[in-house]
């Protein structure tokens, strides 16, 4: 009886989501063709690119059981710091690569309070958000950085095309290929899914659950600081509100890909699907003219369904 | 009360659990139900609870053909049934436990408190037990928890009580204590069903038992006319050997050393030393202190002082890590909590602590994990469909089986079982008697931490007894009897 059980919940796991996301292209489809041309196809991926490299690293952090409040901030932060360093004459893509490295040193210390400090990832994260929104603008003095130079390379990374496919999205998908072998292939992610689903079990059986859950916030800030050079390469320039709420959507995605906010269940496709979900929904209602404010009691209806079709099948 | 359960069946989907089960109790008499695991014990209390409805048979009660829709019907009826994960809120007091969900109220539903602790002393005084009502549960010993529950079932007028397994987890002075309160029970006309791995406390405290095999009832008998003999044989179906497997010592160098390992207030100045292929047995009540030695001497709690000597080199192990470095593996009394990650399969359980075999570049060879899983699986004969099956599917034993299994792939020098029988039928213990015989013929060093004292004479080369975070004494195999291991165990000589 129990066999059959988790076999059904499996099948709802890999496709339920898949499924209705399938579903929303046909409605959406059904009300506007143009919603399938290429074009708006390709500015799908690139508008849902950001918010899928902040939720494939939540992804990790949810599974161990954990959360982070603090991804927008990240960016916020990484985003500024990148700009700051460009508009004094740093290489752009220099730059680029000593903001990220600075976005994964605040994840990192997220992990360490976390972890040492063995505070909820909740409360640390919460406090972190603020804390890193704060610099932002003190950093940036509440004011846009704008003038950061016209490196083609920089401007590439957030407007270009590669092969026809916009730059954001290319990454999104490496980025998800990369990130899909660490969970599923690696014993890093055997670990991830190991602490989540019992961490005193993990800890007696030798894995250096500290270090693997410090490791993970830094993947998640590191992903989030991606986010963020992507955004102020589209942008041109760095804002300090830039990245508000973010978190939100990123958790929304990772849980309509069916990973239990408790830890220990749930797959990356599920978040690509879930990040997916919501990009189609902006999109399309965007496209049937939806207003905004109705946008936004769709998606939170959305979300509430989700959850419900995943709780009731167990 | 008198009931008789007459010809039950129950099957769940293909799964058939009851084939024609026969089960009556008395007024006021301990009825053992005993079986290995998997026999269709709980899914026929479950019937009897109105948790389940049978697909075939009846159930009278004084006479009567009865069925209850729900578990609500049943207990309205005078059944109780207090399982082995006890029913209590932690953070609430005893008072709030005893009432939860039948609290008393008046018309504007303020609770009527007076009340309230008047009715808990009366059901108090007639098991003649006394615990402070504003206590908070989770400060309750876990004998404290049980008579809580006890409390409770009386409270809502039961006449019959099941209880599963009650005594897994209390010391022996509060089984003492425990089996007063049935005794008593019963003088009121209340009838217990006592469903238990351990013979001993059947013999003690049961006037009836009834043997379950494969969904099907064995036999029903006094216990005066049976036997400890008849009563395991009935159980696994066939002439079982002795109950311990037959060990040679044959112990070699001292692998393990440890000399004056000390936690303030848990336990002091405690000396233990194991010889490659021996078993130390640490025996003590409950609560003095055995199994926080054996976590801290894993890394798992810290220590104030004590010096650690593996193969003659002084180590410091600070966290289970360091532990698995230097050889040593654990085998915790509570595997579900601590032993398996229970929505793994077999193979992702047995994986976790040789990932670095494994995984040596970071990648997982699936392949080999599961080669080496399906190795495990034979040589401990794990029942499993397959190693992808999720571990939380299997029986107590087979999932205990898995544990020692994952520990075995580490190759250590010394194997560090808690309670390694608990909760496991007669026929899997024999197994796992028998695997750590051969583990220490192959040399590995075995500390055995038991609550059972003939798991502990019939399979420790040495025994230490612990004594309110002391080691009160040492007996060799020959010279260990019960009384010996009591006397030290509760302070005596």
């Amino acid at each position: 009886m129990k066999l059959e059980a988790t076999g059904k919940s499996g099948i709802w796991q890999k496709f339920g989501p898949l499924l209705a996301l399938v579903l929303l292209f046909i409605v959406i489809t059904v009300l506007n063709p143009s919603f399938m041309e290429p074009n708006n196809i390709l500015n799908l991926l690139r508008q849902t690119s950001i918010n899928a490299l902040i939720a494939f690293g939540m992804t990790f952090i949810i599974l161990t059981g954990g959360i982070d409040l603090s991804v927008g901030s990240i960016l916020a932060l990484s985003s500024a710091l990148m700009a700051g360093m460009m508009v004094s004459g740093l290489d752009p893509i220099l730059a680029i690569l000593v903001g990220i490295l600075l976005g994964a040193i605040m994840g990192v210390i997220n992990g360490i309070l976390v972890s040492k400090g063995k505070m909820a990832p909740f409360i640390v994260t919460l406090a972190t958000m603020t804390i890193f929104r704060g610099l932002t603008l003190v950093y940036t003095d509440g004011k846009p950085i704008t003038g950061i130079g016209d490196s083609v390379m920089f401007q590439m990374l957030g407007r270009g095309y590669f092969l026809g496919v916009p730059v954001p999205a290319v990454v999104m998908i490496i980025a998800f290929m990369i990130l899909w072998f660490l969970l599923h292939k690696t014993s890093f992610g055997r670990k991830t899914y190991a602490i989540g689903g019992n961490e005193r079990a993990s800890r007696i059986s030798g894995i250096k659950v500290d270090r693997v859950k410090v490791a993970i916030y830094g993947l998640a800030g590191t992903m989030a600081a991606i986010a963020g050079a992507i955004l102020t390469s589209r942008l041109n320039s760095a804002q300090p509100t830039a990245g508000q709420s973010y978190e939100m959507d990123a958790i929304a995605a990772v849980v309509l890909g069916g990973t239990s906010l408790s830890g220990g269940k749930g797959r990356l496709f599920g978040t690509l699907v879930g990040v997916l979900i919501i990009g189609t929904l902006n999109n399309g209602m965007n496209l049937l003219g939806v207003s905004s404010f109705y946008q936004q009691v769709v998606k939170g209806a959305v979300i509430l369904i989700a959850v419900l079709l995943d709780r009731k099948k167990s | 009360m008198q009931i008789k359960m007459h010809n039950i069946y129950k099957a769940f989907g293909q799964n058939k659990v009851l084939e024609g089960v026969h089960f009556s109790l008395e007024a006021g008499e301990v009825h053992a139900l005993m079986g290995e695991n998997g026999a269709g014990k709980s899914t026929l209390m479950n019937i009897l609870t109105g948790l389940h409805k049978q697909d075939q048979g009846t159930i009278e009660i004084n006479g009567k053909e009865t069925s209850f829709r729900d578990s609500k019907e049943a207990e309205e009826a005078g059944m109780a049934f207090i399982r082995q994960e006890l029913n209590i809120w932690p953070e609430m007091t005893v008072l709030e436990n005893l009432f939860i969900g039948r609290e008393m109220v008046n018309a504007f539903g303020v609770l009527k408190t007076k009340q309230m602790k008047a009715r808990a002393k009366e059901i108090f005084k007639t098991l003649n037990i006394s615990l402070p009502f504003d206590k908070e549960a989770e400060f309750c010993s876990v004998g404290e928890q049980q008579m809580i529950e006890i409390a409770k079932a009386l409270m809502t007028d039961a006449e019959v009580i099941i209880m599963d397994e009650p005594t897994a987890a209390l010391t022996d002075r509060e089984i003492e204590k425990l089996f007063e309160v049935m005794k008593g029970l019963t003088k009121k006309g209340v009838s217990l069903v006592y469903i238990s791995h351990r013979m001993e406390e059947i013999f003690a405290i049961c006037d009836r038992i009834t043997v379950m095999r494969d969904g099907k009832t064995v036999d029903t008998k006094r216990i005066a006319e049976t036997n400890f003999d008849e009563v395991v044989q009935k159980m696994v179906g066939r002439e079982l050997e002795d109950r311990f497997p037959s060990r040679e010592s044959n112990a070699g160098d001292i692998v393990l050393d440890v000399k004056g390992l000390t936690r303030k207030g848990l336990f002091e100045d405690i000396h233990l030393a194991v010889r490659q292929g021996e078993i130390v047995g640490v025996a003590g009540l409950m609560g003095a202190g055995r199994t926080e030695i054996m976590r801290a001497l894993f890394g798992v709690d810290q220590i104030d002082s004590g010096e650690i000597t593996i193969e003659g080199k002084k180590v410091s192990i600070r966290k289970p890590t360091d532990a698995v470095r230097h050889g040593l593996a654990f085998i915790t009394e509570n595997r579900k909590e601590e032993g398996l990650i229970l929505d793994f399969s077999v193979r992702e359980n047995i994986g976790l602590p040789n990932l670095k075999s494994f995984a040596p570049s970071g990648i997982v060879k699936t392949e080999d994990e599961m080669n080496f899983a399906e190795m495990m699986i034979k040589r401990l004969h794990v029942k499993t469909s397959s190693a992808e099956t999720v571990i939380g599917n299997l029986s107590g034993g087979n999932q205990q089986k898995v544990v020692i299994a994952k520990w075995i792939g580490t190759s250590p020098k010394v194997l560090i079982m808690d309670e390694p029988t608990r909760g496991i039928d007669v026929g899997a213990k024999r197994e796992i008697y028998e695997l750590m015989n051969e583990l220490t013929e192959r040399g590995i060093a075995i500390i055995m931490v038991s609550s059972e004292l003939p798991e502990i004479i019939g399979m420790s080369d040495r025994i230490l007894v612990v004594h309110e975070g002391e080691i009160a004494g040492e007996l060799l195999k020959q010279e260990a009897t019960q009384e010996k291991i009591m006397a030290l165990a509760t302070g005596g000589n």
